[in-house]
Protein backbone atom coordinates (compact mmCIF):
# COMPACT_ATOMS: atom_id res chain seq x y z
CA UNK A 1 0.00 0.00 0.00
CA UNK A 2 2.57 2.24 0.76
CA UNK A 3 5.04 1.48 -2.17
CA UNK A 4 1.85 2.34 -4.30
CA UNK A 5 1.24 5.36 -3.18
CA UNK A 6 4.94 6.26 -3.51
CA UNK A 7 4.69 5.34 -6.93
CA UNK A 8 1.28 7.33 -7.15
CA UNK A 9 2.90 10.03 -5.51
CA UNK A 10 5.74 9.90 -7.95
CA UNK A 11 4.00 9.52 -10.72
CA UNK A 12 2.03 13.11 -9.75
CA UNK A 13 5.02 15.10 -9.12
CA UNK A 14 6.65 13.82 -12.69
CA UNK A 15 3.87 14.68 -14.07
CA UNK A 16 3.23 18.03 -12.75
CA UNK A 17 6.91 18.64 -13.38
CA UNK A 18 8.14 19.24 -9.78
CA UNK A 19 11.58 19.19 -10.15
CA UNK A 20 12.31 20.06 -6.41
CA UNK A 21 9.46 17.35 -5.32
CA UNK A 22 10.23 15.06 -2.16
CA UNK A 23 7.91 12.30 -1.17
CA UNK A 24 10.02 12.11 1.83
CA UNK A 25 9.54 7.90 1.78
CA UNK A 26 7.04 8.19 4.45
CA UNK A 27 4.56 7.35 1.80
CA UNK A 28 2.89 10.51 1.89
CA UNK A 29 1.67 12.10 -1.70
CA UNK A 30 4.31 14.77 -2.08
CA UNK A 31 3.64 18.33 -0.84
CA UNK A 32 1.66 20.90 -2.90
CA UNK A 33 -0.22 23.97 -2.37
CA UNK A 34 -3.62 24.45 -3.40
CA UNK A 35 -5.57 27.83 -4.35
CA UNK A 36 -9.55 27.95 -3.58
CA UNK A 37 -11.98 30.48 -4.75
CA UNK A 38 -15.00 29.79 -2.86
CA UNK A 39 -18.40 31.77 -2.72
CA UNK A 40 -17.93 33.09 0.91
CA UNK A 41 -20.90 30.80 2.80
CA UNK A 42 -19.14 27.84 2.06
CA UNK A 43 -15.79 29.37 4.55
CA UNK A 44 -17.10 26.87 7.64
CA UNK A 45 -17.30 23.54 5.93
CA UNK A 46 -14.16 24.35 3.03
CA UNK A 47 -12.10 25.08 6.34
CA UNK A 48 -13.00 21.77 7.50
CA UNK A 49 -12.91 20.09 4.18
CA UNK A 50 -9.20 21.24 3.84
CA UNK A 51 -7.88 19.96 6.86
CA UNK A 52 -9.35 16.18 6.52
CA UNK A 53 -7.70 17.06 2.66
CA UNK A 54 -4.19 17.91 3.55
CA UNK A 55 -4.02 14.45 6.31
CA UNK A 56 -5.75 12.41 3.38
CA UNK A 57 -3.29 14.00 0.39
CA UNK A 58 -0.75 16.12 1.96
CA UNK A 59 -1.82 19.37 0.00
CA UNK A 60 -1.84 22.71 2.01
CA UNK A 61 -5.52 24.64 0.63
CA UNK A 62 -5.46 28.31 0.55
CA UNK A 63 -8.38 29.89 0.29
CA UNK A 64 -10.44 32.99 -0.98
CA UNK A 65 -13.62 33.32 0.47
CA UNK A 66 -15.88 36.09 -1.23
CA UNK A 67 -18.96 36.80 -2.22
CA UNK A 68 -18.67 35.02 -5.89
CA UNK A 69 -19.36 38.47 -8.26
CA UNK A 70 -15.97 39.47 -6.29
CA UNK A 71 -14.28 36.07 -7.03
CA UNK A 72 -15.63 36.29 -10.68
CA UNK A 73 -14.16 40.09 -11.23
CA UNK A 74 -10.85 38.76 -9.30
CA UNK A 75 -10.60 36.08 -11.85
CA UNK A 76 -11.50 37.71 -15.02
CA UNK A 77 -8.61 40.68 -13.86
CA UNK A 78 -5.89 37.95 -13.92
CA UNK A 79 -5.89 36.61 -10.30
CA UNK A 80 -4.17 33.16 -10.20
CA UNK A 81 -6.31 29.99 -8.93
CA UNK A 82 -7.40 26.63 -9.26
CA UNK A 83 -10.57 25.85 -7.92
CA UNK A 84 -13.56 28.21 -7.84
CA UNK A 85 -16.48 26.64 -5.87
CA UNK A 86 -19.45 29.07 -7.53
CA UNK A 87 -22.78 29.85 -4.97
CA UNK A 88 -24.85 29.75 -8.44
CA UNK A 89 -24.99 28.02 -11.20
CA UNK A 90 -25.43 31.46 -13.60
CA UNK A 91 -22.01 32.46 -12.09
CA UNK A 92 -20.07 29.71 -12.97
CA UNK A 93 -21.58 30.24 -16.44
CA UNK A 94 -20.29 33.22 -16.40
CA UNK A 95 -16.62 31.69 -15.80
CA UNK A 96 -17.08 29.69 -18.24
CA UNK A 97 -18.10 32.18 -21.03
CA UNK A 98 -15.08 34.20 -19.97
CA UNK A 99 -12.94 30.73 -20.83
CA UNK A 100 -12.04 30.36 -17.06
CA UNK A 101 -12.76 27.28 -16.44
CA UNK A 102 -11.38 23.83 -17.50
CA UNK A 103 -13.36 20.95 -18.17
CA UNK A 104 -17.56 20.66 -16.79
CA UNK A 105 -18.44 22.11 -13.64
CA UNK A 106 -20.00 19.77 -10.92
CA UNK A 107 -22.68 20.88 -8.62
CA UNK A 108 -21.41 19.01 -4.93
CA UNK A 109 -23.42 20.43 -2.61
CA UNK A 110 -27.48 21.98 -2.45
CA UNK A 111 -28.59 25.09 -0.23
CA UNK A 112 -31.87 26.32 0.54
CA UNK A 113 -32.98 29.31 2.55
CA UNK A 114 -34.23 30.20 5.67
CA UNK A 115 -35.22 33.45 7.68
CA UNK A 116 -32.55 34.06 10.46
CA UNK A 117 -34.17 35.89 13.47
CA UNK A 118 -32.63 36.78 17.10
CA UNK A 119 -32.22 33.76 19.38
CA UNK A 120 -35.41 32.92 20.78
CA UNK A 121 -37.35 34.86 18.24
CA UNK A 122 -38.59 37.51 20.27
CA UNK A 123 -40.72 38.89 17.46
CA UNK A 124 -42.81 35.99 16.28
CA UNK A 125 -41.80 35.38 12.98
CA UNK A 126 -42.71 32.27 11.56
CA UNK A 127 -43.12 32.46 7.92
CA UNK A 128 -41.83 35.02 4.81
CA UNK A 129 -45.35 36.98 5.14
CA UNK A 130 -44.25 38.10 8.55
CA UNK A 131 -41.35 40.40 7.19
CA UNK A 132 -43.56 42.29 5.36
CA UNK A 133 -45.38 43.67 9.07
CA UNK A 134 -44.53 47.15 9.69
CA UNK A 135 -42.08 47.95 12.68
CA UNK A 136 -39.73 45.32 11.86
CA UNK A 137 -35.78 45.94 10.71
CA UNK A 138 -35.56 43.66 8.16
CA UNK A 139 -32.12 43.41 6.43
CA UNK A 140 -31.51 41.27 2.96
CA UNK A 141 -28.87 40.35 0.57
CA UNK A 142 -28.14 42.69 -2.19
CA UNK A 143 -30.33 41.23 -5.03
CA UNK A 144 -26.74 41.56 -6.94
CA UNK A 145 -25.28 38.45 -5.22
CA UNK A 146 -27.12 34.97 -5.27
CA UNK A 147 -28.24 34.95 -1.85
CA UNK A 148 -30.26 38.10 -2.76
CA UNK A 149 -31.52 37.15 -5.62
CA UNK A 150 -32.80 33.93 -3.94
CA UNK A 151 -34.24 35.81 -1.26
CA UNK A 152 -36.27 38.03 -3.82
CA UNK A 153 -37.76 35.08 -5.68
CA UNK A 154 -38.60 33.33 -2.10
CA UNK A 155 -40.87 36.33 -1.36
CA UNK A 156 -42.13 37.26 -4.99
CA UNK A 157 -43.29 33.30 -4.68
CA UNK A 158 -44.94 33.92 -1.21
CA UNK A 159 -46.34 37.16 -2.73
CA UNK A 160 -44.83 39.53 0.07
CA UNK A 161 -43.00 42.72 -0.47
CA UNK A 162 -41.02 44.01 1.84
CA UNK A 163 -38.96 47.32 2.36
CA UNK A 164 -35.57 45.75 3.88
CA UNK A 165 -33.57 48.68 6.00
CA UNK A 166 -30.18 48.13 3.92
CA UNK A 167 -29.24 45.54 1.09
CA UNK A 168 -26.11 43.89 2.21
CA UNK A 169 -23.50 43.16 -0.17
CA UNK A 170 -22.51 40.01 1.64
CA UNK A 171 -24.72 37.57 2.79
CA UNK A 172 -22.74 37.50 5.95
CA UNK A 173 -23.45 41.06 6.54
CA UNK A 174 -27.22 39.99 6.72
CA UNK A 175 -26.30 37.30 9.51
CA UNK A 176 -23.73 39.58 11.27
CA UNK A 177 -26.96 42.66 11.49
CA UNK A 178 -29.25 39.98 12.79
CA UNK A 179 -26.85 38.72 15.20
CA UNK A 180 -26.09 42.42 16.81
CA UNK A 181 -29.60 42.57 17.21
CA UNK A 182 -29.67 45.17 14.93
CA UNK A 183 -32.33 43.49 11.89
CA UNK A 184 -35.04 41.42 13.35
CA UNK A 185 -34.68 39.02 10.70
CA UNK A 186 -33.08 38.32 7.41
CA UNK A 187 -33.07 35.74 4.31
CA UNK A 188 -29.83 33.62 4.46
CA UNK A 189 -28.52 30.28 3.50
CA UNK A 190 -29.69 27.29 5.97
CA UNK A 191 -25.77 26.60 5.95
CA UNK A 192 -24.95 30.15 7.69
CA UNK A 193 -27.84 29.87 10.19
CA UNK A 194 -26.38 26.47 10.94
CA UNK A 195 -22.89 27.15 11.26
CA UNK A 196 -23.37 30.42 12.88
CA UNK A 197 -25.13 29.72 16.40
CA UNK A 198 -25.93 32.99 17.17
CA UNK A 199 -29.42 33.21 15.35
CA UNK A 200 -32.57 31.03 15.06
CA UNK A 201 -33.55 29.87 11.16
CA UNK A 202 -37.42 29.90 10.95
CA UNK A 203 -37.52 27.13 7.57
CA UNK A 204 -39.58 28.50 4.60
CA UNK A 205 -41.50 25.86 2.97
CA UNK A 206 -40.29 24.12 0.06
CA UNK A 207 -43.03 25.66 -2.75
CA UNK A 208 -41.66 29.62 -1.45
CA UNK A 209 -38.03 28.20 -1.25
CA UNK A 210 -35.30 28.18 -3.66
CA UNK A 211 -32.56 25.82 -3.87
CA UNK A 212 -29.27 27.06 -4.61
CA UNK A 213 -27.10 24.92 -6.81
CA UNK A 214 -22.92 25.05 -5.49
CA UNK A 215 -21.13 23.66 -8.61
CA UNK A 216 -17.04 23.51 -8.40
CA UNK A 217 -14.38 23.42 -11.11
CA UNK A 218 -11.14 23.06 -12.09
CA UNK A 219 -10.22 26.74 -12.85
CA UNK A 220 -8.31 26.98 -16.92
CA UNK A 221 -5.47 28.84 -15.81
CA UNK A 222 -4.89 26.13 -12.57
CA UNK A 223 -0.50 25.49 -11.50
CA UNK A 224 -1.68 22.71 -9.91
CA UNK A 225 -3.95 20.70 -11.95
CA UNK A 226 -3.68 17.49 -9.93
CA UNK A 227 -4.42 18.65 -6.93
CA UNK A 228 -7.38 20.73 -7.89
CA UNK A 229 -9.11 17.45 -9.14
CA UNK A 230 -7.74 15.93 -5.89
CA UNK A 231 -9.70 18.68 -4.21
CA UNK A 232 -12.98 18.28 -6.42
CA UNK A 233 -13.01 14.71 -6.02
CA UNK A 234 -12.41 15.21 -1.95
CA UNK A 235 -15.50 17.35 -2.02
CA UNK A 236 -17.56 15.02 -3.85
CA UNK A 237 -16.13 11.56 -1.61
CA UNK A 238 -18.43 10.77 1.06
CA UNK A 239 -16.07 11.71 4.19
CA UNK A 240 -16.18 15.61 1.61
CA UNK A 241 -20.05 15.25 1.40
CA UNK A 242 -20.32 14.30 5.11
CA UNK A 243 -18.46 17.43 6.07
CA UNK A 244 -20.45 19.53 4.31
CA UNK A 245 -23.90 17.80 5.74
CA UNK A 246 -22.60 18.88 8.77
CA UNK A 247 -22.45 22.56 7.94
CA UNK A 248 -25.92 23.04 6.36
CA UNK A 249 -25.36 22.03 3.18
CA UNK A 250 -27.41 19.38 1.49
CA UNK A 251 -25.37 16.74 -0.17
CA UNK A 252 -25.27 16.94 -4.23
CA UNK B 1 14.18 63.14 -7.00
CA UNK B 2 13.88 59.79 -8.41
CA UNK B 3 11.76 58.93 -5.29
CA UNK B 4 9.40 61.89 -5.53
CA UNK B 5 8.73 60.44 -9.09
CA UNK B 6 8.42 57.30 -7.88
CA UNK B 7 5.61 58.52 -5.64
CA UNK B 8 4.01 60.55 -8.08
CA UNK B 9 3.17 57.39 -9.96
CA UNK B 10 1.99 55.74 -7.73
CA UNK B 11 -0.66 58.15 -7.28
CA UNK B 12 -1.02 58.71 -10.66
CA UNK B 13 -0.99 55.29 -12.11
CA UNK B 14 -4.06 54.38 -10.88
CA UNK B 15 -5.69 57.18 -11.65
CA UNK B 16 -4.40 56.84 -15.31
CA UNK B 17 -5.79 53.36 -15.66
CA UNK B 18 -8.89 53.79 -14.04
CA UNK B 19 -9.18 57.15 -17.15
CA UNK B 20 -7.76 54.94 -19.81
CA UNK B 21 -9.92 51.85 -19.22
CA UNK B 22 -13.49 54.05 -18.99
CA UNK B 23 -15.66 52.96 -20.87
CA UNK B 24 -16.82 56.68 -21.84
CA UNK B 25 -19.58 55.74 -23.44
CA UNK B 26 -21.12 54.14 -20.39
CA UNK B 27 -20.08 57.80 -18.31
CA UNK B 28 -22.99 59.91 -19.85
CA UNK B 29 -25.71 57.14 -19.26
CA UNK B 30 -24.56 56.72 -15.74
CA UNK B 31 -24.44 60.45 -14.92
CA UNK B 32 -28.38 60.35 -16.24
CA UNK B 33 -28.76 57.44 -14.35
CA UNK B 34 -31.81 58.16 -11.57
CA UNK B 35 -29.57 55.72 -9.07
CA UNK B 36 -26.50 58.03 -9.72
CA UNK B 37 -27.97 61.27 -9.07
CA UNK B 38 -29.22 59.90 -6.07
CA UNK B 39 -25.84 58.55 -4.97
CA UNK B 40 -24.07 61.53 -5.48
CA UNK B 41 -26.75 63.77 -3.96
CA UNK B 42 -26.70 61.78 -0.92
CA UNK B 43 -22.94 61.49 -1.17
CA UNK B 44 -22.63 65.01 -0.85
CA UNK B 45 -25.15 65.47 1.71
CA UNK B 46 -23.64 63.16 4.33
CA UNK B 47 -19.72 64.73 3.37
CA UNK B 48 -20.95 68.06 3.79
CA UNK B 49 -23.11 67.87 6.68
CA UNK B 50 -20.38 65.16 8.15
CA UNK B 51 -18.05 68.23 7.86
CA UNK B 52 -20.35 70.65 9.74
CA UNK B 53 -20.46 68.05 12.72
CA UNK B 54 -16.64 68.03 12.79
CA UNK B 55 -16.51 72.14 12.62
CA UNK B 56 -18.47 72.23 15.48
CA UNK B 57 -17.27 69.46 17.65
CA UNK B 58 -13.73 69.50 16.13
CA UNK B 59 -12.49 72.83 16.38
CA UNK B 60 -14.06 73.01 20.38
CA UNK B 61 -12.02 69.41 20.91
CA UNK B 62 -8.51 71.10 18.95
CA UNK B 63 -8.94 74.03 21.19
CA UNK B 64 -8.99 71.31 24.27
CA UNK B 65 -5.54 69.38 22.54
CA UNK B 66 -3.88 72.61 22.43
CA UNK B 67 -3.62 74.01 25.78
CA UNK B 68 -3.24 70.68 27.06
CA UNK B 69 0.60 68.94 28.04
CA UNK B 70 1.79 65.95 28.81
CA UNK B 71 0.22 62.81 29.73
CA UNK B 72 -3.21 63.95 29.38
CA UNK B 73 -2.41 65.31 25.79
CA UNK B 74 -1.01 61.91 24.58
CA UNK B 75 -3.85 59.93 25.58
CA UNK B 76 -6.56 62.72 24.00
CA UNK B 77 -4.69 62.79 21.06
CA UNK B 78 -4.30 59.11 20.66
CA UNK B 79 -7.97 58.84 21.30
CA UNK B 80 -8.87 61.27 18.42
CA UNK B 81 -6.56 59.65 16.23
CA UNK B 82 -7.61 56.19 16.98
CA UNK B 83 -10.39 56.46 13.80
CA UNK B 84 -7.34 57.75 11.82
CA UNK B 85 -5.72 54.03 11.74
CA UNK B 86 -9.18 52.01 12.72
CA UNK B 87 -9.91 49.79 10.07
CA UNK B 88 -13.00 51.48 8.67
CA UNK B 89 -15.10 48.50 9.08
CA UNK B 90 -13.99 48.05 12.94
CA UNK B 91 -14.81 51.32 13.28
CA UNK B 92 -18.32 50.70 11.89
CA UNK B 93 -18.56 47.58 14.81
CA UNK B 94 -17.23 49.62 17.31
CA UNK B 95 -20.70 52.50 16.44
CA UNK B 96 -22.72 49.36 16.54
CA UNK B 97 -21.83 48.77 19.84
CA UNK B 98 -22.25 51.96 20.55
CA UNK B 99 -24.94 53.63 19.32
CA UNK B 100 -26.47 50.21 17.54
CA UNK B 101 -30.03 49.11 19.39
CA UNK B 102 -28.62 46.96 22.02
CA UNK B 103 -25.38 49.79 22.18
CA UNK B 104 -24.69 51.95 25.11
CA UNK B 105 -26.30 54.92 24.20
CA UNK B 106 -28.56 53.54 21.17
CA UNK B 107 -29.84 50.91 23.46
CA UNK B 108 -31.73 53.35 25.81
CA UNK B 109 -32.79 55.72 23.00
CA UNK B 110 -34.41 52.42 21.50
CA UNK B 111 -36.21 51.47 24.66
CA UNK B 112 -36.78 54.88 25.80
CA UNK B 113 -37.97 56.14 22.45
CA UNK B 114 -38.30 53.42 20.36
CA UNK B 115 -35.04 55.33 17.98
CA UNK B 116 -33.37 53.24 15.77
CA UNK B 117 -30.19 54.80 14.14
CA UNK B 118 -28.75 52.11 12.55
CA UNK B 119 -29.51 52.30 8.52
CA UNK B 120 -30.45 55.75 8.44
CA UNK B 121 -29.17 58.67 6.75
CA UNK B 122 -27.95 59.85 10.43
CA UNK B 123 -26.22 56.85 10.79
CA UNK B 124 -24.28 57.75 7.38
CA UNK B 125 -23.41 61.04 8.60
CA UNK B 126 -21.94 59.55 11.75
CA UNK B 127 -19.74 57.02 10.50
CA UNK B 128 -18.41 59.63 8.22
CA UNK B 129 -18.20 62.06 11.00
CA UNK B 130 -16.53 59.42 12.97
CA UNK B 131 -13.76 58.42 10.61
CA UNK B 132 -13.66 62.14 9.59
CA UNK B 133 -13.20 64.02 11.81
CA UNK B 134 -9.82 63.40 13.61
CA UNK B 135 -8.37 65.23 9.81
CA UNK B 136 -10.21 68.02 10.98
CA UNK B 137 -8.92 68.14 14.50
CA UNK B 138 -5.36 67.58 13.92
CA UNK B 139 -5.20 70.26 11.30
CA UNK B 140 -6.90 72.96 13.85
CA UNK B 141 -4.42 71.84 16.40
CA UNK B 142 -1.33 72.22 14.63
CA UNK B 143 -2.87 75.59 12.84
CA UNK B 144 -3.52 76.91 17.33
CA UNK B 145 0.07 75.53 18.19
CA UNK B 146 1.61 77.46 15.48
CA UNK B 147 -0.37 80.33 16.62
CA UNK B 148 1.91 83.07 18.39
CA UNK B 149 0.39 83.35 21.96
CA UNK B 150 1.38 87.58 21.69
CA UNK B 151 -1.70 88.56 19.58
CA UNK B 152 -4.22 86.98 22.05
CA UNK B 153 -2.56 88.46 25.19
CA UNK B 154 -2.34 91.68 23.50
CA UNK B 155 -6.05 91.27 23.03
CA UNK B 156 -6.62 90.22 26.66
CA UNK B 157 -4.11 93.18 28.11
CA UNK B 158 -6.89 95.35 26.38
CA UNK B 159 -9.67 94.15 28.04
CA UNK B 160 -11.55 91.69 25.95
CA UNK B 161 -13.00 88.91 26.95
CA UNK B 162 -12.48 84.84 26.69
CA UNK B 163 -14.86 84.85 24.42
CA UNK B 164 -14.50 88.33 22.13
CA UNK B 165 -10.49 86.92 22.19
CA UNK B 166 -11.34 83.57 20.68
CA UNK B 167 -13.80 84.97 17.96
CA UNK B 168 -12.22 88.10 16.84
CA UNK B 169 -8.41 87.06 17.34
CA UNK B 170 -7.96 83.27 17.44
CA UNK B 171 -11.12 82.15 14.90
CA UNK B 172 -9.59 84.40 12.25
CA UNK B 173 -6.10 83.49 12.76
CA UNK B 174 -7.13 79.46 12.85
CA UNK B 175 -9.23 80.55 9.46
CA UNK B 176 -6.52 78.77 6.78
CA UNK B 177 -5.71 75.88 9.22
CA UNK B 178 -9.81 75.35 9.65
CA UNK B 179 -10.25 75.63 6.13
CA UNK B 180 -7.45 73.07 5.42
CA UNK B 181 -8.62 70.80 8.17
CA UNK B 182 -12.11 71.01 6.88
CA UNK B 183 -11.57 70.16 3.39
CA UNK B 184 -9.25 66.75 4.43
CA UNK B 185 -12.08 66.12 6.06
CA UNK B 186 -14.86 66.25 3.69
CA UNK B 187 -12.65 64.91 1.70
CA UNK B 188 -12.18 61.37 3.44
CA UNK B 189 -16.07 61.41 4.69
CA UNK B 190 -16.76 61.84 1.12
CA UNK B 191 -14.56 58.54 0.56
CA UNK B 192 -15.76 56.87 3.40
CA UNK B 193 -16.99 53.12 2.80
CA UNK B 194 -16.35 50.56 5.51
CA UNK B 195 -17.59 52.50 8.58
CA UNK B 196 -20.73 53.48 6.73
CA UNK B 197 -21.62 50.75 4.96
CA UNK B 198 -21.23 48.61 8.34
CA UNK B 199 -22.96 50.73 10.67
CA UNK B 200 -25.76 52.56 8.17
CA UNK B 201 -26.08 49.44 5.35
CA UNK B 202 -26.68 49.87 2.39
CA UNK B 203 -29.97 51.80 1.20
CA UNK B 204 -30.20 53.20 -2.15
CA UNK B 205 -31.39 56.75 -1.34
CA UNK B 206 -30.65 56.10 2.55
CA UNK B 207 -27.46 55.46 3.56
CA UNK B 208 -25.99 54.12 -0.47
CA UNK B 209 -22.95 56.70 -0.60
CA UNK B 210 -21.04 56.94 -4.30
CA UNK B 211 -18.11 54.49 -2.86
CA UNK B 212 -20.92 51.67 -2.00
CA UNK B 213 -22.56 52.17 -5.02
CA UNK B 214 -19.59 51.58 -6.58
CA UNK B 215 -19.04 48.69 -4.95
CA UNK B 216 -22.22 47.03 -5.65
CA UNK B 217 -21.71 48.12 -9.39
CA UNK B 218 -18.53 46.31 -9.39
CA UNK B 219 -20.02 42.91 -8.88
CA UNK B 220 -22.76 43.39 -11.61
CA UNK B 221 -21.66 45.90 -13.69
CA UNK B 222 -18.28 47.28 -13.81
CA UNK B 223 -18.02 49.73 -16.25
CA UNK B 224 -20.93 51.69 -14.70
CA UNK B 225 -18.52 51.16 -11.40
CA UNK B 226 -15.89 52.53 -13.44
CA UNK B 227 -18.04 55.37 -14.84
CA UNK B 228 -19.14 56.06 -11.33
CA UNK B 229 -16.04 56.58 -9.80
CA UNK B 230 -14.87 58.62 -12.62
CA UNK B 231 -18.28 61.09 -11.73
CA UNK B 232 -16.75 60.88 -7.74
CA UNK B 233 -13.49 61.66 -8.94
CA UNK B 234 -14.33 64.49 -11.17
CA UNK B 235 -16.86 65.87 -8.87
CA UNK B 236 -13.80 65.65 -5.90
CA UNK B 237 -11.14 67.42 -8.07
CA UNK B 238 -13.55 70.11 -8.90
CA UNK B 239 -14.01 70.91 -5.86
CA UNK B 240 -10.85 71.06 -4.23
CA UNK B 241 -9.16 72.94 -7.11
CA UNK B 242 -12.21 75.10 -6.79
CA UNK B 243 -11.51 75.16 -2.78
CA UNK B 244 -7.24 75.31 -2.94
CA UNK B 245 -7.89 78.80 -5.05
CA UNK B 246 -10.54 80.19 -3.23
CA UNK B 247 -9.38 79.55 0.10
CA UNK B 248 -6.19 77.65 0.48
CA UNK B 249 -3.89 80.06 -1.93
CA UNK B 250 -0.07 79.61 -1.58
CA UNK B 251 1.14 81.23 1.34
Amino acid sequence: MIRWLATISLLIAAGCGGSHMDTGGNGMPAPSNLTVFAAASLQPAFDKVATQFKTQDNITTTFNYAGTQTLISQLTQGAQADVFASADVAHMTTAQNGGLIAGTPQVFVHNRLEIAVEKGNPRGIHALADLARPGLTIVLADPSVPAGRYAQQALAKAGVTVHPASLEPQVTGVLSKVTLGEADAGIVYVSDIVTSGKVDGIAIPDSQNVIADYPIARLSGAQNKTGADAFIKYVLSSQGQAILAGAGFERA
Amino acid sequence: MVLAAVGLLLFLLPLAGLVARAPWDQVGPALVAPETATALGLSLFCSVTATAVALILGIPLALVLARTTGTVRAVLRALTTLPMVLPPVVGGVALFLAFGRRGLVGGPLHNAFGIQITFTTAAAVIAETFVAMPFLVIAVEGGLRALDPRYEEAARALGAGGWKVFARVTLPLLRPAIFSGAVLCWARALGEFGATITFAGNLPGRTQTIPLAVYVALETRPDGAIALSLILLAVSLAILIGLRDRWLGAP
